[in-house]
């Protein structure tokens, strides 16, 4: 065990820490709804659980899982039984004991020492110790894996009668007190070895927990105790875990106290800090002195899970009931609802006083034993589905079909919706509805009284009389000073409000990091923004808007533990951008006792750059003493700038009192408001919101602003007066936070603020501790002394000390164009030319003059991989270049990177796949699709087939054909240019064959979802690479994420949901269309990433099984040996392959005026194009000798024996830089810890896919094998459950391999399923092959759909009425292109979500439906849920509404028109598919509706995309144009 | 910024210069101006690139921040765009007329389609900007105690001139002709770059303080060669004055020398000695002279008039005297050049953004081709001997074509056997480029040279061998362009104000 260690989590170590870990799974319950206790239950949980084994996973060793668990109620008559065996002792009446297991130190001393401990804590609390029973377990029976079981700990039941007295809610929290006092005092007691093996699992008179780091067959075969048929209970709750790690934790297996939750809570850090800070105003009649005990709420060492269950289990101890704290953390969508009840809303809005949302997607499950309860998300990113039993048993999980019922016992089939609860209450013997919960809860306390009487809205305060605030004769060295540049008003604040949004821009970031800039940089520019991938979902703050928000109540908040109107006495506002009247309403209100500090934030220039600590010294006290005396804002202001007063940089003064606030837990009882002149970008907003702001007024962007309107360069009609121009910067902002936030999957504002959802790169842990206390910022770098020298400088443009020195105008620093005096940049003009000159001409001095100047660049500044040296002789001595690999060797390490056709030209797409299969290498379709014509190789031998083909969010293209012609399926997660976002493309950019490739409408624009809407959690990626790799079982499945803090456990995660390959990919990637913000300031440079990743593998014995590929901004061989020596096996290249084509970074990819014919469709531009396959060839020739070169000199043979020899590399002791003194890149070059010797550290095994397990595999293949090989008819009828997933899809791939992207005739084999249909059914179903199914299904059926058809309704014996429920899971039909699907019953969520061909019926909609759909019919014969049609540019919903209003308020009408079906073309197809469904399905709604036709076709709505109809249009009247024209010249009759 | 679709648009159309039969009448500038409209489509051709080459080491010596005053002619927003022109070029006027402008040679726009017209741009910026009075003198609000002496007063040295001087402090141009400007002002014929043009900015950096003596030949007396601009002076009545350099240094903080690559490539074959043959800058020196001091009525020019003209030497200056030829009225001039004909477009070892060494046709080229009927250039040729009339004059020139596909043993090329011909002749002028600076000063400092004859200092440094003494310029880099000397120029200011003050917030060039 080097480095690890044996109990809990190894240490952060090299680039690996233990924080990133995530995790998910599948969750469920089984329940008697009046409280019937059972031993069945127990059984019935148990298979629930089984049959989610796909949910969860195990690590390198097959037999260690990753966890499993349950929590029933506490079996009193068992345990009574066992305290009497075992014991000795008689229990108290349920109630009056308490019981739960404990993990205890595998060490006798250091175990009896824990339990001393406890036995004296519960002797203090008052209570009495009953005894404690060792709980049996049976490793070897259960077949524990070794890794679970080095670290699995002696188990005990704790069991404490109560004091006399002593009981109910006052009894559970004296055991509350018990384990929080116990767990504070041993898991840190560091004269323990085994400390972290101490771990309380429950203590409760209800409900107990068994888990442990087990898979969900061992469960039962360990723990005895769950098989004696005297354990009975009324519930059972089970959970299945997906961790991205490895490593033991039998504490972090679900279910936790009183939850169980999968998903992930993405607001983690800022929840945490609020928590901490709120604990100084707490105060608590029932703890009372006590209360100290339950500090810290959130405990250290706790997965996202677990922060989340300390707090409930602090909420429900202090008093609340379960049912409205889970209300309160995981509140509705319900700022923009506005058909959600008022008091229903008073409630929501109360209580956002109290406490932010802890957001991210989330399926909880919770219990106190008195009920049982689910909740979900507010944007239902998680499945959840029931059914309920007519004999009185709900059975709850993330998929149906987990536990047989019988279909007659059927009577309701339903699912959790967004932001909705379920709830039993087994004392009532009764279900209790959303609504009736919610109303009963929202009745009980006048809270929208409360609101109206307290709450302080903006209008309330008195109208300021503050000047306008614009002063143009001192405006010029202010934005100098403050740093403006050209750019500053050229790419970003102009275009902003021109466009109202964050401005897009092209190509990747190749300028200097903030901490190797020779220039004096922003501090805002040391951070990048995180971003959620794989294990939560990106969102599509556009699209789903109602969901997102940004209104805020801001100012001191009250005691958390008590509810009464004062906690609404707080004030709101609705955007943190504040315009200068608002501001100064603030600054002077006097209003219900609230008044504000204003604290000055500049420092005298004399005192230079120690002036700039001293400052931040006052401020804090300042706002400290505004705390003290009585203010309720502190407004921190840099107003008083001038030639001698230097302004802190408003970020380190805003979280610098922030977390010092936090640290002192006063934070809560002061809001803070900034008047700054510096901050003007939406990132440099996000930070400040993102480290604790509540509010901001950018006043020098205002004046900027207007000062450009007086100089004529706003358009003088748009923005007729200063207040115009304000209104669309603050739109513009709110667009671009709100995308910000979405990709983190955060949706409000309220738990975006201090979330600190920021990496750092290049500062120091100094500045960190101080003011970002907890961001990552890995490689060090610059202190506050530097940050003091920028801002001198950057001061002193604006105010030289020479006055001869002031410049006329801003500065142009070059950061997004390049100019000859600006920032260094990767592709300066000679290295281009050099390049072109190298590549067409085959020239090695020209490549060598490239190479050297990039690799001199690198050195000297610009990337961290510059900073690097090759330690020779390490390996030994040099070697003859003979003897290393050859390059055709080389070559096939060598991949382009995903650049979709669209996006570029088809000259430069085909030409860059021509040149890939020349050399043996990889060019990659990126996400837009591939003409099928290119698949069949040239007459002269060159092949223009992509042997990646990229599956991305968009699925543009991605049929059944597309993948069974490919080597490698790439999963594209992120994108380096702008991960946390889908891929961009114009709409001039979108001609009629870009269309026709990505099935969508010419003209429009497309943006792919932020997220893959079959992707949000690790265990779903683990089913869409399953989905692949049975779409084509020949090639590898890839999977592309982008580096950042943390991407090596996702990375883990990845390898563990069966990656074959993961590429890495670096910030600096290039793009055809991505807002700025994401371009420079998402993602982290590549070195990071993939040594990151690499460590952990390798730490996690999970490297063996994984190709790793890097990428972003490879140019020579050096890069390309510094990228094998961190851990990567291949390397990709996109930009200086375009470059050899003739890209000259234009930048203008976005705006389609390309002038060398690459990034543009324009078909004049696309002539100029005189890039030549020869070109990429020779460049990456020179490329691979150069890495042959370098791989002499080191000593290496192969490739194969340089991956992940981070100890030939060292930073290079010669740099001169006055930045660069404190980078430290030890983390990066930190080796890989082996966990064992044999561990690999390059890729050397095979995935097991267990394909072989699928049904195609075991039945269908075989039995279809006449309509395979020859075209006969097949009939089939074949039962089917929840864990047969994927079906249909190896057949399709096998029938389009022979028959062609056509397929066969129709209904060629038809199979006939019943029963419950695991996930994916009839994922890319082909056409000829029929799916009928009689059962129900679960989430995405027929995603992908490629011509085949589903068909799916309820068993024949089922009692209720189908139409009411629920019968495929969400996410339908996915992707689809063609075929068509019929569902007798509802869908869930997003239904027909990016749907570009296929037809379909279903009798009603979760929300979102029809989302992004671009083709295709969807038919929808009930109700639909909220935003339907939004981002829907083709294809047609008919939908059944008698109550158009209600539908109208449903539906998202952005980009949409309501119409009546009127046309013979549109009722014949209509009608057609209604028959259809009828015959199909047997559908009685179709049914009655075909009766009473053609009445009822006056309540269909035809929902018509605006941008369809368009098309449609001119389609129209071309084809009468040609048709006249054909007439006028034909002949006359 | 710019219109993005702009270069698909609008072809490129260059303002034109004035009627050739008619402006051979006079020496006033040959440009016509460019209206307002024009420009501006022309600067919507500008596409903004996101690496801008013209401002690229092929592009702009002087970082001309080329597409920001693109798009403000293009958005109409002169005036600004003035500020940054004024930017990174002190003196646009010049350059805007004399520049060869490698910066379209790098246009990136220059890959698929004619470059945008860059320097018609540029100089109407300055023009407007003088037009409309906003271009005034802004004389330094402090003083920094610091003297600097300028040593010649081209464009480099006018340049580190106007830049110590906007800093604060006192500087002095020294120059040895009776005018200011150096190459300018007697190098560059008034058609191309108009005298008045050089005052309107000399007179500026008067008002803003910087003193300029004249007549000051900074060295010693000695025996000028003939067409030698002291030796010029004198001969028309100048009283020069000479000044040691170690005085110099002696009485200012620091001295620049920026006193051009003045010694001219002589063609050493038989027959030199005769009459009519000239060096360039003997002829269009004494005819500038004349022209400024009496409209070339007191007839102390070298004139072509009437005479058949051989001008030997392809280069900028050699243009000029055909140009100056033609409008003193000569019957026939001849060009030759060593070189072969340039490809007319870019060859493959001259790929963009490299200054395209193509075929072009100079004003007096056209004027030439106008006037006689036929390009006056001939290429690949090598003059041999030079005749004598009998009466010691010029009277042909003995020549021999040349092959540049033939390496010889001693020469890249061979001579082609029976290729011998005579051009008759009545003056001919010898404008074969400079060999490097003079090095007398230099001597008498005791600089250091380096290998190619020029003052030996560092680009970016510009400090000699010797303490407090700079140099910048064709001095220092040999022979080259207006806007390179203004580069240096800058650069030199900014290492001056270094070494006098400790640090410098003065922009300059890389």
């Amino acid at each position: 065990m080097t480095g690890l260690n044996q109990f809990g989590y190894p240490e952060k170590q090299g680039l690996y820490d233990p924080a990133y870990e995530h995790d998910s799974c599948g969750v469920g319950f089984v329940a008697h709804i009046k409280g019937q206790r059972s031993h069945q239950i127990v059984q019935d949980a148990y298979v629930v659980l089984k049959n989610m084994e796909h949910r969860g996973a195990c690590g390198c060793e097959s037999n260690t899982g990753d966890g499993a668990g349950i929590m029933t109620a506490l079996p009193h008559e068992f345990f009574a039984k066992v305290a009497k065996d075992e014991l000795k002792a008689d229990l108290p009446q349920p109630g009056k004991f308490g019981a739960g297991i404990v993990f205890l130190p595998q060490d006798a001393n250091e175990r009896l020492q824990c339990k001393r401990v406890v036995e004296q804590i519960v002797a203090e609390q008052g209570q009495r110790l009953v005894g404690w029973r060792k709980v049996p377990t049976e490793s070897d029976a259960a077949d524990i894996g070794p890794t679970a079981r080095q670290s699995e700990p002696h188990m005990e039941q704790l069991i404490i009668a109560a004091a006399d007295g002593v009981e109910g809610d006052a009894f559970e929290r004296q055991l509350y007190l018990i384990r929080k006092r116990a767990t504070r005092i041993l898991r840190e007691d560091t004269s323990l070895e085994q400390r972290k093996l101490f771990y309380v699992c429950s203590l409760s008179t209800k409900v107990i927990i068994y888990k442990g780091m087990l898979r969900t067959l061992q469960l039962m075969a360990y723990f005895p105790d769950l098989r004696d048929t005297d354990y009975t209970t009324h519930l059972a709750m089970v959970h299945s875990r997906f961790s991205t790690n490895t490593f033991p934790s039998w504490d972090r297996a679900q279910p936790l106290r009183f939850m169980s939750h999968n998903g992930e809570i993405n607001t983690l850090r800022g929840n945490m800090n609020w928590m901490r800070a709120r604990e100084g105003v707490m105060k608590s009649k029932l703890f009372g002195d006590n209360l100290d005990y339950c500090f810290p709420v959130m405990e250290p060492d706790c997965s996202d899970s677990g922060g989340f269950d300390n707090a409930l289990e602090f909420l429900l101890m202090s008093g609340r009931s379960l049912q409205e704290s889970v209300m309160m953390m995981i509140p509705e969508a319900w700022q923009k609802h506005d058909t959600m009840s008022e008091s229903k809303r008073a409630f929501y809005e109360y209580h956002s006083c109290l406490m932010e949302p802890w957001d991210g997607p989330a399926s909880v499950v919770f219990t106190d034993g008195k009920y049982i309860g689910a909740v979900l998300d507010r944007n239902g990113l998680r499945p959840s589905r029931y059914y309920i039993t007519h004999d009185d048993r709900v059975i709850m999980a993330s998929e149906v079909g987990v536990l047989p019922i019988e279909p007659s016992n059927v009577k309701e089939k339903g699912r959790l919706q967004p932001g909705k609860m379920f709830l039993v209450d087994f004392e009532q013997g009764k279900l209790i509805s959303d609504d009736d919960l919610k109303g009963e809860f929202s009745a009980r306390r006048p809270y929208a009284k409360w609101l109206r009487s307290q709450r302080i809205q903006l209008s309330n305060l008195r109208p300021n009389k503050e000047p306008h605030g614009f002063n143009p004769e001192t405006l010029r060295p202010r934005m100098q000073a403050f740093g403006y540049t050209l750019e500053t008003m050229h790419f970003l604040l102009q275009p902003m409000i021109r466009e109202k949004r964050d401005p897009v821009g092209s190509m990747g970031n190749d300028s200097a990091l903030a901490c190797l800039s020779d220039q004096p940089r922003m501090l805002y520019d040391y951070f990048r923004q995180l971003f959620a991938q794989v294990t939560n979902p990106a969102i599509d703050s556009i699209r789903e808007e109602i969901i997102m928000s940004l209104e805020c109540y801001i100012g001191p908040e009250h005691n958390l533990l008590e509810t009464n109107k004062e906690h609404a006495q707080r004030l709101l506002i609705s955007h943190p951008i504040l315009t200068n009247e608002e501001l100064a309403a603030i600054k002077h209100m006097k209003y219900r006792g609230w008044k504000a500090k204003t604290i000055d934030i500049t420092f005298p220039r004399a005192e230079g750059e120690t002036g700039m600590l001293a400052a931040l010294d006052r401020i804090c006290a300042e706002a400290e003493k505004a705390i003290k005396d009585g203010f309720s804002l502190v407004i921190l202001s840099d107003r008083a700038i001038g030639h001698d007063r230097v302004p802190l940089s408003t970020l380190l003064a805003s979280a610098g009192v922030h977390h010092h606030l936090v640290r002192e837990a006063k934070r809560t009882r002061i809001g803070i408001v900034l008047e700054t002149g510096e901050a003007r970008e939406v990132h440099h907003h996000c930070l400040l919101v993102g480290y604790g702001a509540d509010a901001i007024n950018p006043y020098l962007t205002f004046e900027a602003l207007w000062q450009a309107r007086i100089e004529g360069r706003l358009d003088p009609y748009e923005f007729s007066d200063d207040e115009k121009v304000v209104n669309a910067y603050r739109k513009a902002v709110a667009k671009g936070i709100l995308k910000v936030m979405g990709k983190m999957g955060i949706s409000t504002l309220q738990s975006y603020k201090g979330a600190q959802i920021f990496e750092a790169v290049g500062l120091k842990d100094d500045v960190i501790d101080r003011c970002f206390t907890n961001t990552a910022s890995r490689v060090q770098g610059v202190d506050f002394k530097v940050l003091a020298t920028e801002i001198l400088r950057r001061h002193a443009l604006g105010y030289p000390e020479r006055q001869q020195d002031a410049s006329p105008s801003l500065q142009n620093p070059g950061e997004f164009h390049w100019r000859a005096e600006g920032e260094k940049h990767g592709w300066e003009p000679n290295v281009i030319a050099d390049l072109q000159v190298a590549a067409r001409t085959n020239d090695a001095d020209a490549y060598w003059r490239f190479a050297t100047q990039i690799d001199d660049e690198n050195r000297k500044r610009y990337t961290l991989r510059g900073l690097l040296r090759f330690k020779e002789g390490v390996n030994g001595d040099p070697i003859p270049l003979e003897e290393v690999e050859p390059v055709s060797e080389i070559f096939k390490r060598f991949c382009t990177g995903a650049m979709s056709f669209g996006s570029i030209s088809s000259e430069a797409h085909e030409t860059l796949a021509i040149s890939m299969n020349r050399l043996g290498g990889k060019s990659n379709t990126g996400e837009g699709g591939e003409d099928s014509v290119r698949f069949k190789p040239l007459p002269n031998g060159d092949s223009k087939r992509s042997a990646i083909k990229q599956v991305a969010s968009g699925r543009f293209g991605v049929t059944a054909w597309y993948l069974t012609n490919a080597d490698e399926l790439q999963i594209k997660i992120s994108q380096g240019a702008k991960p946390g976002e889908g891929g961009e493309l114009p709409g001039h950019k979108v001609d009629d064959y870009i269309a026709r490739i990505r099935h969508s409408t010419p003209g429009v624009g497309l943006i792919s979802p932020p997220p893959h809407h079959d992707i949000y959690s690790i265990e779903d990626l683990a089913q869409l690479i399953h989905d692949l790799k049975n779409a084509n079982p020949a090639a590898r499945v890839s999977v592309k994420l982008v580096s950042e803090v943390g991407v090596g456990t996702v990375a883990a995660g990845v390898a563990k949901a069966h990656a074959d390959h993961i590429l890495i990919s670096g910030d600096t990637g290039g793009t055809g269309a991505s807002p700025l913000t994401s371009i420079k300031h998402a993602g982290l440079p590549w070195e990071l990433g993939i040594a990151e990743t690499h460590q952990t593998l390798v730490m996690n014995d999970l490297r063996s099984r994984v190709v790793l590929q890097t990428d972003g901004g490879m140019k020579t061989g050096r890069d390309v040996v510094i990228g094998f020596l961190l851990g990567a096996e291949e390397i990709g290249f996109s930009t200086a392959p375009l470059i050899t084509l003739g890209c000259i970074m234009m930048r203008k990819c976005h705006l389609n005026t390309c002038p060398v014919g690459i990034a543009t469709q324009d078909p004049i531009l696309r002539k100029k194009f005189v890039g030549k396959p020869e070109h990429v060839v020779n460049y990456l020739f020179m490329v691979a000798e150069d890495v042959r070169r370098h791989m002499a000199q080191l000593g290496f043979r192969t490739v194969d024996e340089l991956v992940g020899r981070a100890d030939v590399l060292d930073m290079s002791t010669a740099i001169d830089h006055w930045k660069a003194d404190g980078i430290d890149l030890t983390a990066i070059l930190t080796p890989a810890k082996k966990p064992r010797e044999d561990v690999e550290t390059r890729c050397t095994i095979k995935q097991d896919h267990g394909l072989e397990l699928a049904l195609d595999n075991t039945h269908l293949l075989n039995l279809c094998a006449p309509a395979i090989d020859n075209g006969y008819k097949v009939r089939l009828q074949l039962p089917i459950i929840n864990t047969n997933r994927t079906v249909g899809t190896i057949l399709s791939h096998n029938l389009v391999k022979k028959w062609g992207e056509d397929g066969l005739a129709d209904d060629t084999i038809h199979i006939k399923f019943s029963g419950s249909a695991g996930q994916s059914f009839g994922a890319w179903l082909a056409r000829g092959i029929t799916l009928e199914l009689e059962g129900d299904a679960n989430d995405y059926v027929a995603k992908g759909l490629s011509g085949g058809r589903v068909a799916i309704y309820p068993p024949r014996t089922s009692g209720f009425a189908p139409e009411d429920n629920i019968i495929v899971g969400n996410v339908c039909l996915y992707g689809a292109t063609s075929g068509r699907a019929f569902f007798r019953g509802r869908a869930a969520e997003r239904f027909c979500v990016r749907n570009s061909g296929a037809w379909a019926v279903v009798e009603g909609v979760g929300d979102h439906g029809c989302e992004y759909m671009t083709g295709g019919r969807a038919i929808i014969l009930g109700p639909t849920g909220r935003n339907f049609a939004a981002g829907m540019s083709g294809g047609i919903a008919y939908v059944w509404a008698p109550d158009r209003d209600e539908f109208r308020l449903n539906c998202n009408l952005a980009l949409v028109d309501l119409e009546d079906v009127e046309s013979d073309d549109d009722i014949g197809e209509l009608l057609e598919m209604i028959e259809d469904h009828h015959k199909f399905t047997g559908s009685t709604i179709a049914g009655k509706m075909l009766e009473n036709w053609p009445d009822v076709l006056e309540e269909f709505v035809k929902v018509m995309p605006l941008d369809y109809r368009r098309v449609l249009m001119e389609r129209k009247s071309h084809d009468e144009e040609q048709e006249s024209t054909v007439r006028a010249e034909g002949p006359n009759d | 910024m710019g219109k993005p679709t702009g270069f698909k648009e609008h072809p490129r159309r260059a303002v034109p210069y004035r009627e050739p039969l008619v402006r051979i009448k006079d020496f006033g500038e040959i440009y016509t101006e460019g209206d307002e409209d024009h420009l501006r489509t022309q600067g919507a051709r500008c596409m903004d690139c996101g690496v801008p080459f013209c401002q690229s080491s092929s592009g702009c010596p002087i970082d001309n921040l080329i597409p920001e005053w693109n798009d403000l002619i293009y958005t109409g927003r002169w005036r600004d765009a003035l500020d940054r022109l004024h930017k990174t070029n002190n003196f646009p006027e010049f350059t805007g007329r004399t520049c060869p402008a490698p910066c379209e040679g790098a246009c990136v726009l220059g890959i698929i389609d004619p470059p945008v017209t860059i320097k018609n741009i540029e100089n109407a910026i300055i023009d407007r900007g003088f037009a409309e009075g906003w271009v005034r003198p802004h004389p330094p609000k402090n003083r920094t105690g610091k003297k600097v002496a300028i040593v010649g007063s081209g464009p480099a040295g006018l340049a580190a001139a106007d830049q110590l001087n906007k800093v604060g402090h006192t500087v002095t141009v020294y120059e040895r002709a009776d005018r200011i400007g150096g190459l300018l002002m007697y190098g560059i014929p008034n058609m191309k770059l108009d005298k008045g043009v050089v005052e309107r900015r000399l007179n500026l950096l008067r008002q803003e303080g910087i003193k300029f003596v004249t007549s000051a030949h900074v060295g010693k007396q000695e025996n000028f060669p003939a067409g030698h601009m002291t030796q010029i002076m004198e001969e028309r009545g100048c009283q020069v004055t000479y000044i040691d350099p170690n005085q110099l240094l002696d009485e200012h903080d620091a001295v620049l020398l920026a006193t051009g690559a003045t010694k001219p490539r002589d063609l050493p074959i038989p027959g030199r000695d005769l009459k009519g043959i000239h060096l360039a800058m003997d002829f269009l020196t004494r005819n500038t002279k004349s022209l400024l001091d009496s409209e070339l009525a007191d007839k102390t020019y070298i004139s072509a008039k009437g005479k058949r003209v051989v001008v030997i030497g392809g280069g900028d200056t050699g243009a000029d005297c055909i140009g100056t030829s033609i409008r003193h009225g000569c019957t026939s001039v001849v060009n030759f050049e060593l070189l072969d004909t340039p490809p007319v477009e870019r060859a493959p070892n001259n790929p963009w953004p490299q200054w395209p060494r193509i075929f072009r046709l100079d004003y007096s080229h056209a004027e030439a081709a106008e006037k006689f009927g036929q390009d006056p250039r001939t290429y690949a040729i090598l003059s041999k001997e030079f005749s004598d009339d009998g009466n010691g004059s010029v009277a042909g020139i003995k020549t021999v074509r040349i092959d540049w596909s033939k390496p010889g043993e001693k020469a890249p090329f061979t001579e082609v056997p029976g290729s011998e011909e005579v051009f008759e002749c009545d003056l001919v002028f010898l404008s074969m480029g400079f060999l490097g600076p003079e090095q007398t000063v230099s001597d008498m400092l005791g600089l250091e040279y380096d290998t190619r004859s020029n003052f030996k200092a560092e680009h970016g440094q510009f400090t000699t061998s010797v303490d407090k003494v700079f140099a910048a310029g064709d001095c220092r880099r040999g022979q080259s362009l207006v806007v390179w000397a203004i580069n240096e120029g800058r650069g030199a200011a900014r290492a001056i104000d270094k070494f006098l003050m400790g640090h410098s917030n003065l922009p300059a060039p890389g």
